[in-house]
């Protein structure tokens, strides 16, 4: 795969305040890599280092190739959409999408033919000669990313550009941007805390806390192989059951319970004594009829039922520990209920309790 | 018919549903409501009434039409002194405006110590026009000013004295008019400039838009509220410009600097002839009543315009 945007190094300090710190990351040529992260995690920071909006400290930032490090953010090569639109209010769409090849000194075929190809793509002809403030936020995202479409550019970012869109909307402009990414194939860096949109969009996931790119790999690795507890925490709704106790070679014991491990892939072998955490995804955990089957079963009582429509989440405990599991909302489930729980260790997590560092 | 009647009641009923009359808060601005109302509304009737009568020293009620009118525009001393309201509300207005935003944008370039700058621009709009002209007649003063000092200091055929002289006068004025109002138009220009989204900064920026076309063709569009209130502001002081002639030049050299303000107080007061101040304050309200009526129609039509593309 050949690279697209390259960081080298980067590092961003505020005065005495490192943001980013030693930053490095590699996107390939037409690859959508979505930046995930709580709200002050240096996503949107990254973002901007990228774009030349923010000054970096230390570092190199390459795009298609060509050293950006100290070019100015229009000869870099990028597009970029805001979450608040950004659109100039007193200017029609059409204005909005072309004063900046306008003020480049374009020529004025040229120009109109950029437009109507982004309006065409965008489905925004109808809307050409209206102002921002007589559009809806879904029309005004898309003449934003029809701004950064007629710049031709290799790169496209993206800075939580559904956030300030209700739900329906947001789903509905998310399955757009995917089709946009998939006619253009375009480079596209994606910033979002909404892991829907992330597991959804992208290709890569880099997972980001406090300046560090925690994991960086498939939407598939990053759910079901979070290499620590905060990735494995931050991805999942409901989130994953972290059971505390200690990890003795093939078993992992709380009290007096004992999980054999079996079949789990441990990091590196020999992994010896020592207290553990066992994360278990919710709807890895079986009930009823299906948990016979599982290696590992409980019986347990429930203790709250809270019914989702496509499926039910049950709260139950295990040693004392509470856990939600997820089931087909077919199952009859009542509070007080006596069930049995199941489920395969093999495909949970495991991490050290002290580091937090998946084992 | 039935039809249509029930319908449009089934309509209404909601609407009338909701507008309730809010007793607490006519309770509480009446007050308020009395004084401006018994102040302003019916003080400005019985000036209009007054300007149509031939009121010498008291006011009265015998009619003469519109010979004040003729009479006030046919007096040199009013057509020097709208003259001169027209150069100076010119001059200081657009200076002002122009002076006003740059300092807004220097303000907006985080810069250090922005507070104290600001506190410095804000000051003189704090302080009574009659300081300020107190001051710069000071300053300008030929014995005392700026010309004194600077011969003081050895060059000594420098000469800066407008103020005496009747051809430049007023530009004496309209500096003083200058240093006291740009520093509340670049604080209005100032919060406007910061109700901009920075996001649109960052999107012009991306879009290689220069720095001064930003501010051209997108800033200042978006700044409309600010400006309207820069505007507003401004040309109310400068119709009533008095006290800061008055302390400066009460007028003079000869009826040089002559303001309409200062016309309608000597004719009320010294000359004993309220009809014919009370012509010239009419005249003085008109073009704010005009700017007024203007405003309300230009936003009645916006508004009704965006209701109906919504």
């Amino acid at each position: 795969m050949q690279t697209s945007v390259s960081v080298k190094n980067l590092t961003l300090a505020f005065g005495a305040v490192k943001v980013l710190e030693g930053l490095n990351l590699d996107v390939g040529t037409g690859e959508f890599l979505v930046l995930l992260g709580p709200s002050g995690c240096g996503k949107s920071t990254l973002l901007n280092c990228l774009a030349g909006l923010l000054e970096i400290s230390e570092g190199q930032i390459f795009i298609s190739g060509k050293n950006v490090t100290w070019e100015e953010p229009k000869d870099r090569g990028i597009g970029m959409v805001f979450q608040s639109y950004a659109l100039y209010p007193q200017m029609t769409v059409e204005r909005n999408l072309s004063f900046g090849l306008r003020v480049s000194g374009m020529p004025r075929e040229e120009i109109e033919k950029r437009v109507a190809r982004a309006s065409e793509i965008l489905q925004i002809q109808p809307l050409l000669k209206r102002k921002p403030a007589e559009l809806s936020g879904g029309q005004r995202q898309r003449v934003a990313i029809g701004r950064a479409l007629v710049r031709d550019v290799d790169v496209f970012l993206f800075d939580e550009p559904l956030s300030n869109l209700d739900a329906k909307l947001r789903s509905d402009l998310r399955v757009e941007i995917k089709r946009l990414h998939q006619r253009l194939k375009n480079t596209m860096i994606y910033v979002t805390h909404d892991q829907i949109e992330a597991m959804t969009l992208a290709d890569r996931i880099a997972i980001m806390r406090n300046g560090v790119i925690q994991q960086l790999d498939t939407p598939h690795a990053v759910y079901n192989n979070p290499v620590n507890l905060f990735v494995a925490g931050f991805i999942g709704s409901p989130t994953m059951n972290f059971l505390n106790g200690r990890i003795d070679g093939s078993t992992f014991s709380i009290d007096a319970l004992n999980i054999p491990l079996g079949n789990y892939k441990f990091e590196k072998d020999g992994v010896g004594k020592l207290d553990g955490i066992l994360g278990v995804r919710p709807e890895h955990i079986a009930v009823g009829e299906d948990a016979k089957k599982m290696p590992f079963q409980l019986d347990s009582e429930i203790e709250i039922v809270e019914p989702m429509g496509s499926d039910t989440v049950g709260w139950t405990k295990v040693a004392g520990q509470s856990v939600t599991f997820r089931c087909s909302s077919d199952i009859p489930l009542a509070p007080g209920q006596k069930i049995t729980i199941g489920f395969d260790p093999a495909r949970g997590s495991l991490f050290d309790a002290q580091s937090g560092v998946r084992v | 018919m039935t039809d249509v009647a029930t319908t449009a009641i089934a309509v209404e009923a909601p609407a009338r549903r909701k507008r309730r009359i809010p007793y607490a808060a006519i309770i509480g601005t009446l007050p308020m409501i009395i004084v401006s109302f018994s102040v302003f509304f019916v003080a400005i009737i019985f000036v209009v009434i007054w300007s149509f009568t031939n009121s010498g020293m008291f006011p009265g009620f015998n009619f003469v039409g519109l010979a004040q009118y003729t009479r006030l525009w046919s007096t040199s001393l009013w057509q020097v002194a709208v003259n001169n309201i027209w150069f100076f509300g010119v001059m200081s207005l657009c200076v002002n405006l122009v002076f006003g935003f740059l300092l807004a944008v220097f303000m907006d370039q985080n810069i250090k110590h922005e507070s104290v700058f600001r506190t410095i621009f804000l000051y003189p709009f704090s302080m009574s026009l009659v300081v300020t002209g107190l001051a710069w007649q000071w300053i300008l003063d030929p014995n005392l000013g700026l010309q004194e000092s600077i011969r003081n200091l050895g060059w000594t055929d420098f000469a800066l004295a407008p103020l005496v002289h009747r051809e430049t006068a007023i530009y004496g004025l309209v500096v003083a008019g200058i240093w006291q109002g740009s520093g509340v138009t670049m604080a209005i220009m100032l919060a406007g400039l910061r109700g901009v989204d920075q996001e649109v900064w960052k999107a012009a920026k991306i879009d290689g838009i220069p720095t001064w076309r930003t501010y051209l063709f997108i800033v200042i569009p978006m700044m409309r509220g600010a400006l309207g209130t820069v505007l507003l502001l401004q040309l109310t002081g400068i119709v009533r410009t008095f006290d800061l002639v008055y302390a400066m030049t009460s007028g003079g050299p000869g009826i040089a600097t002559q303001m309409p303000a200062m016309y309608v107080i000597s004719f009320i007061t010294v000359r004993l002839n309220v009809g014919q101040g009370m012509a010239a304050a009419t005249m003085l309200l008109l073009p704010i009543a005009l700017i007024l009526i203007i405003r309300a129609i230009v936003t009645t039509v916006q508004a009704r315009r965006r209701g109906i593309n919504a």
